[in-house]
């Protein structure tokens, strides 16, 4: 009992976690520009060209 | 990061300003890291971020520098910008809304399922009945905050005396919270938590497949329209020139069209004379020729020379807008028109609440107490909530409408898709739609061509913005043809390009006798070239409409062309046809069609088809089409081959059949578990098992149409 008391807050927790953290990314705009996303992994950025 | 967008001039914003472009030339990376490298790089820009998908760049910068300054250094590497028209608003996307509520369903769903699963194994007593308070916590906010996207569109529904798929479900959601709160206040066995957060992660993560889809095929047909630059060249009194947008335009000004220039608005020519192709307004295929004082009208397009047009109308005023108003009121056949889901829902709800009901009664009557027979009740309420039904639709709508874009078919939303399966007739508009739509060069005369005078062609083409020559430019490139090295090039509107070629006297220039379109190639001490050119059939046309009529469609032609011309392409294409119908001779076409019982395909790209395209039960452009048909259309096509429409056609019956198919499907999984929840042996657990099940059969089910559009392309 006393590991469930433990345990079951602690997964709560964690997912709770998890789900903030999916609202900022949905708050802050990761999800604006998924095609962006997934073409700027592919930008060389040469030297101090970009920030 | 639209959200953070301000107007298209650039608005104060803390130590910079900030100005939105739309860039649709960017297509990959590489495109993203030239525009931003190449905005950095201008003194006074702090940051640039392209969005790829809406095809835009944000710029912060210093408030002194003007948007024309950000645009020009992006024309020079190739990449033409405009300030963001926000005439035309980006659409709110459909997804977003959705993944909020997705994923707190997720998470709440998840969680509540592990506290079930040792309740089901057998925890008792205290741990139960603490296992169900957590549920409780978890699961009743979650409810509330996933559900909202139904309760409110059943609130919808109700309040204007209709239901839908979502009464049901709203029906049935709160009816089971309801049931689990009493039962987790009271100590009792079994709280339904688990299921009811089930459904919901079920259905929203149909609602928001189908949602991402339409968001993906909007994001395609808006970065076409944002393209179309609508405004004109404005004389002022003192003689300087300025760019104005066409709703700035007012009646008495002067505007400077440029040959190979559209008019931005209705107006009569003040001084010199062209040629004006009225193809996007009328149908017609043959350039008229206006000299001063004729009437020119916004949407066509300047051929060959330079002219100066004084403004009658503007605006509201103009032809284009009147065929805005007769669209306006043409969309009566898609309004009325009710989607299958809620077809279902109308026969569906009314059942499985009498069939609730019944059992409820059938207990009390048999003996039980009110408490057994309201939770057998609920229980029958949660086991036909439709689940499955809320999938069979969007899921497999989704899967076609993937497979189609993947084949270059956009569909603008689901609705489109079953519109477009129950049609049998087809009109095809001819210029644009069954042609080309524009000036081609005689392949045979081309391919007559030797390989250095094909090359001069092509150089001389090259120097010019007319029209035929962008055409010529277009064919011969494609023919693997290398530009020669020309000295002393000159250009005379209207007349043609000059150039020394090894020292020799060349020429592209418009041929003295010419009754058609046509070009003449002069190269000192040779023969000279006429080269004809004239609109084309699209490529597998033909195949195209035997294909069409092969589904039992009868395909005619509708144009505004004259007859002659549509008479040539009757012929070639074996169909009947009309000639000479204005805008609202095509839509009463299609309105005698639907009167006689047809469900009418409309094709066409003009803005003379623009009522038609509405009106029509399904309509379909293809790419190059004008804003208005690329708006009217259900379905856009992206290749130049005309075989994109048996193909959407076919996808789409395809998708209704599977629709059909998951129906039976959810209705014969209802047939075995009505009974048991009627007989009251329904526990969360069997509830929660039997719609999983059901749910993923009916996916899988639809998955097979993912090669829906591969079989009908080849």
């Amino acid at each position: 009992m006393t590991g469930l008391a433990m345990l079951i807050p602690l997964a709560l927790g964690m997912g709770l976690i998890g789900l903030g953290g999916f609202f900022w990314a949905l708050k802050s705009g990761q999800f604006d520009d998924c095609e962006g996303a997934a073409a700027r992994i592919l930008i060389d950025e040469e030297g101090d060209e970009l920030p | 990061m639209t959200s953070l967008a301000t107007g298209p001039s650039g608005e104060a914003l803390g130590e910079g300003a900030e100005t939105v472009l739309v860039v649709p030339g960017m297509h990959c990376a590489g495109c993203m890291a030239k525009v931003e490298r190449e905005l950095a790089s201008v003194p006074g820009v702090f940051s640039a971020r392209v969005n790829l998908t809406a095809r835009q760049v944000t710029i912060v910068h210093d408030p002194v520098l003007a948007t024309p300054a950000l645009i020009e250094p992006l024309g020079r590497i190739g990449f033409p910008a405009q300030p963001r028209n926000d005439e035309i608003a980006p659409p709110a996307s459909a997804v977003k809304p959705l993944l909020a509520p997705l994923a707190v369903a997720g998470f709440a769903a998840m969680n509540v399922m592990l506290l079930s699963v040792s309740i089901w194994s057998g925890a008792d007593g205290a741990t139960r009945e603490i296992f169900h308070w957590l549920s409780a916590l978890i699961g009743v906010p979650a409810i509330v905050y996933s559900g909202r996207v139904f309760f409110s569109s059943a609130w919808g529904a109700l309040k204007h005396g209709r239901t839908n798929m979502d009464v049901p479900i709203s029906i049935g959601v709160i009816l089971a919270t309801a049931l689990s709160l009493y039962e987790t206040a009271t100590g009792g066995h079994d709280a339904w938590f688990d299921g009811t957060l089930m459904l919901l992660l079920f259905l929203l993560a149909g609602r928001a497949l189908d949602a991402s889809m339409r968001d993906r095929a909007r994001a395609g047909v808006d970065s076409l329209l944002r393209q179309a630059a609508s405004g004109a060249l404005v004389v002022t009194s003192g003689g300087a020139m300025e760019w104005l947008a066409a709703k700035d335009l007012v009646p008495g000004m002067l505007m400077r069209v440029a040959a190979g220039e559209r008019l931005a608005a209705d107006g009569a020519i003040v001084t010199g004379e062209s040629r004006f192709d009225n193809s996007l307004l009328t149908g017609e295929s043959v350039p008229v020729a206006v000299g001063v004082g004729g009437e020119v009208h916004a949407g066509t397009l300047n051929l060959d020379a330079p002219v100066d047009v004084k403004v009658t109308a503007a605006g509201q005023g103009t032809t284009l807008a009147e065929i805005a108003r007769l669209m306006g009121a043409a969309g009566q056949a898609r309004s009325r028109y009710v989607r299958i889901a809620d077809r279902a829902a109308r026969l569906y709800a009314p059942a499985v609440h009498t069939l609730a009901a019944l059992s409820f009664a059938g207990w009390m009557i048999a003996g039980a107490g009110l408490h057994q027979s309201l939770v057998i009740a609920i229980a029958v309420l949660i086991i036909t909530c439709p689940c499955a039904l809320g999938l069979a639709v969007p899921v497999a709508q989704v899967v076609a409408c993937g497979a189609l874009m993947r084949a270059g078919v956009m569909v603008k939303d689901g609705s489109a898709l079953e519109r477009l399966a129950a049609v049998d007739r087809a009109l095809l508009d001819k210029t644009g739609t069954l042609t080309m739509g524009r000036p081609l060069p005689d392949p045979a005369v081309l391919d007559g061509l030797s390989p250095d005078e094909a090359a001069v062609a092509l150089a001389l083409a090259s120097h010019s913005a007319h029209p035929l020559s962008r055409a010529l430019v277009e064919a011969l490139t494609a023919r693997g043809v290398r530009a020669a090295e020309l000295a002393d090039v000159t250009e005379e509107p209207g007349q043609g390009v000059r150039a020394l070629w090894n020292g020799a006297p060349a020429a592209l220039r418009r041929p003295q006798l010419a009754t058609g379109m046509a070009a003449t190639l002069d190269i000192a001490g040779r023969p000279a070239w006429l080269i004809p050119f004239g609109d084309r059939l699209r490529p597998e046309a033909r195949a195209a409409l035997a294909e069409i009529r092969s589904l039992g469609i009868e395909p005619s032609i509708l144009s505004g062309d004259n007859a002659a011309a549509v008479a040539d392409i009757a012929l070639a294409t074996g169909m009947a046809g009309q000639a000479a119908a204005d805008p609202a001779a095509k839509r009463d076409a299609i309105l005698r069609l639907q009167a006689a019982g047809h469900n009418v395909l409309m094709v066409g790209d003009g803005l003379n088809d623009g009522p038609a395209l509405a009106a029509a039960n399904a309509s379909i452009a293809p790419g190059t089409a004008s804003d208005v048909g690329r708006q009217a259309a259900d379905v856009v096509f992206l290749g130049e081959s005309l075989t994109a429409i048996p193909c959407a056609i076919r996808a789409a019956r395809r998708t209704l059949t599977v629709v059909r198919q998951n129906f039976g499907l959810a209705i014969a999984y209802n047939l075995i578990a009505v009974p048991l929840a009627i007989a009251g042996l329904v526990t969360p657990l069997i509830a929660a098992a039997a719609m999983s099940l059901s749910s993923l059969i009916v996916i899988a089910n639809s998955l097979r149409l993912a090669s829906a559009a591969r079989g009908a392309t080849k």
